[in-house]
């Protein structure tokens, strides 16, 4: 029925332009900061406003979003002070203390560590500067290692890829549970902007669902690697060694 | 009453100070540049409600300018000394994460013991931002803590904030900037655009499609972008609100909630996501820059197809 209300009403497509610049611009590798604005600007005039309004539009939705920046960057003082004094330090020290007998159970540990914290808002704690080159992918790797003599290249690979991914996912999906990320404010500020009320936190909680789904299904993805990794080796070691039985029933039968 | 304004005089306060700290620092290259940016941020926290808007714009293109052309670097940080910094961990040990970890327990502290300190016509917190005023208080309170605990001065945690902030460069003020776009997009009746493209050529009648339609789009939106934020306005001003919470009456919160997440899914499958998909690939010396991508599919199809699924059955 809303269809017919909309066929009757003569809809300006004009301001989609702003839409094709966002695209064009993040597409083309520009500056996403400039992108953004000369997106602003552009749907404005296709909108057929003029300037002095665009720029009134840009200050005032800036002051309505002023929420964003607070989350953001209020925070930043005492995580900053907990850092200097070594936050990422302890951090890598409790993951290596961890001690694990193959790379799925070690990458579910670093799943749920790193999906739980960004989900109490300490993002900085992972990232692949910081915590994958030096830590997770040569722990990784190091557990392969120890199962299986004669990695393949192509299993080193995929082992370091998959530390990677997991880091991803556990920071994608815990961060949004957090009310203070800004992913939560800019959700509410958009809504309430067009007239729909809601709370930050009911937001958080129903991100919550989708935050246990995402670890569930990487965790058995994890577990499915392994098996994968099992074969990649058996495939190699057949081809490789196929007189030595010793490696062969060593990489077949593993170790648990 | 403790509201937002109070929070955003806190961050203009600081803001100011980073600005000042920018332009007497010699060895920040422009750093004129970056105290303007930093200055005018500053000035929109503090004077932004007494400020005509068109003048907040004029601020507002101009620090996106000086953000987009690259005048926020890095200054020169003098962290711990290897040695100083193996004591702190010596002697903090575990401690180190209570700061940080206080900031949630005590935004959940403040939303829902403070929150509760109210009468008929008075409240403790603004009732209508409660969350985010909790959250400030709950920094405010974190902040003596971890100058205690690390024995530092207050000084030093604003200068941590900076090197923080200039470490993020433009990326500090693009979530914000995003957001002002989507406000933007509502005004030029973008939604409206998309609302009455996607009425013409979705069978919307049926609450499944609307249902797909929605965290689809948001996905592949991503996908082309690179971004979830930026495809966030987008998708849910032309198919969320018009056909979900306005026509199927979902939920918005939960609406908005998966929605995100269904962007996140599209963020694990593009190359376009290059600080999470291309840069690791790089950093970890894989001969294939698509595998961690390859990787993440999977997950993200598995996890995208889930999506649908609760979002179909949480929001109505």
């Amino acid at each position: 029925m809303l269809t017919e209300v909309t066929q009757t009403v003569a809809v300006n497509y004009w301001p989609l332009c702003g839409v094709a610049l966002v695209i064009l611009g993040f597409v083309l590798r520009f500056n996403p900061v400039l992108v953004v604005l000369v997106a602003g600007i552009g749907t404005g005039l296709a909108a057929l406003m003029p300037l002095s309004q665009i720029l009134s539009e840009l200050g005032e939705g800036f002051l309505k979003t002023r929420t964003l920046p607070l989350i953001l960057l209020l925070p930043l003082a005492i995580i900053g002070l907990a850092e200097r004094h070594g936050l990422k330090q302890q951090a890598q020290a409790f993951i290596a203390r961890r001690q694990t007998s193959s790379v799925a159970k070690f990458l579910t540990l670093y799943l749920a560590v790193r999906e739980g914290t960004a989900a109490l808002g300490l993002t900085s704690l992972g990232g692949h500067p910081q915590m994958v080159r030096p830590l997770v992918a040569p722990m990784s790797e190091a557990i392969a290692e120890q199962r299986w003599q004669n990695i393949p290249d192509l299993m080193r690979q995929k082992v370091r890829a998959m530390a990677a991914a997991t880091d991803n996912i556990g920071l994608f999906f815990g961060e949004d549970i957090f009310v203070a990320f800004g992913a939560i404010v800019l959700m509410h500020t958009f809504l309430r902007g067009s007239g729909i009320e809601t709370d930050p936190l009911h937001i958080a909680l129903w991100g919550i669902p989708t935050a246990l789904c995402a670890f569930a299904i990487h965790a058995l993805r994890l577990h499915q690697f392994d098996r994968q990794l099992k074969k990649l080796q058996a495939d190699a070691a057949g081809n490789t060694a196929k007189d030595d039985a010793v490696i062969n029933t060593n990489s077949s039968t593993g170790v648990n | 009453m403790i509201s937002l304004s109070f929070l955003y005089l806190l961050l203009g306060l600081l803001l100011l100070w980073i600005a000042l700290l920018s332009a007497f620092d010699r060895t920040l290259p422009n750093r004129f540049a970056a105290a303007a940016f930093w200055g005018c941020y500053a000035l929109v926290f503090l004077i932004g409600d007494y400020l005509p808007h068109m003048l907040v714009g004029i601020m507002v293109v101009l620090m996106a300018l000086l953000a987009g052309s690259g005048a926020l670097k890095a200054s020169a940080h003098n962290a711990l000394s290897p040695k100083r910094l193996e004591q702190s961990v010596q002697r903090l040990g575990n401690r180190v994460f209570l700061p940080p970890l206080l900031i949630p327990l005590l935004t959940v502290f403040g939303v829902l013991v403070l929150g509760e300190i109210k009468g008929a016509d008075w409240a403790l917190l603004d009732p209508k931002n409660l969350t985010l005023v909790s959250l400030g208080l709950a920094c405010l309170v974190s902040l003596p803590v971890v100058c205690v605990l690390t024995r530092e001065k207050p000084q030093q945690a604003g200068i941590e904030a900076k090197r923080l902030m200039e470490a993020m460069g433009w990326a500090v003020l693009l979530p914000q900037l995003l957001a002002t776009l989507g406000l933007l997009f509502n005004e030029a009746g973008v939604g409206t655009a998309v609302a009455a493209l996607s009425e013409t050529y979705l069978a919307v009648n049926e609450r499944w499609v609307a249902v797909a339609a929605y965290c689809l789009g948001m996905a592949l939106f991503t996908v082309i972008m690179g971004n979830a934020f930026a495809a966030f306005p987008v998708i849910t001003a032309g198919i969320g609100i018009p056909l979900l919470v306005m026509q199927q009456g979902a939920n918005p919160a939960v609406m908005a909630a998966i929605g995100m997440f269904s962007g996140y899914c599209g963020t694990l499958m593009t190359p376009m996501a290059a600080n999470f998909n291309i840069v690791p690939a790089a950093l970890l010396e894989l001969k294939d820059p698509h595998l961690v991508i390859k990787m993440q599919l999977p997950t993200a199809l598995l996890l995208l197809a889930a999506n649908i699924v609760l979002l179909y059955l949480l929001a109505f």
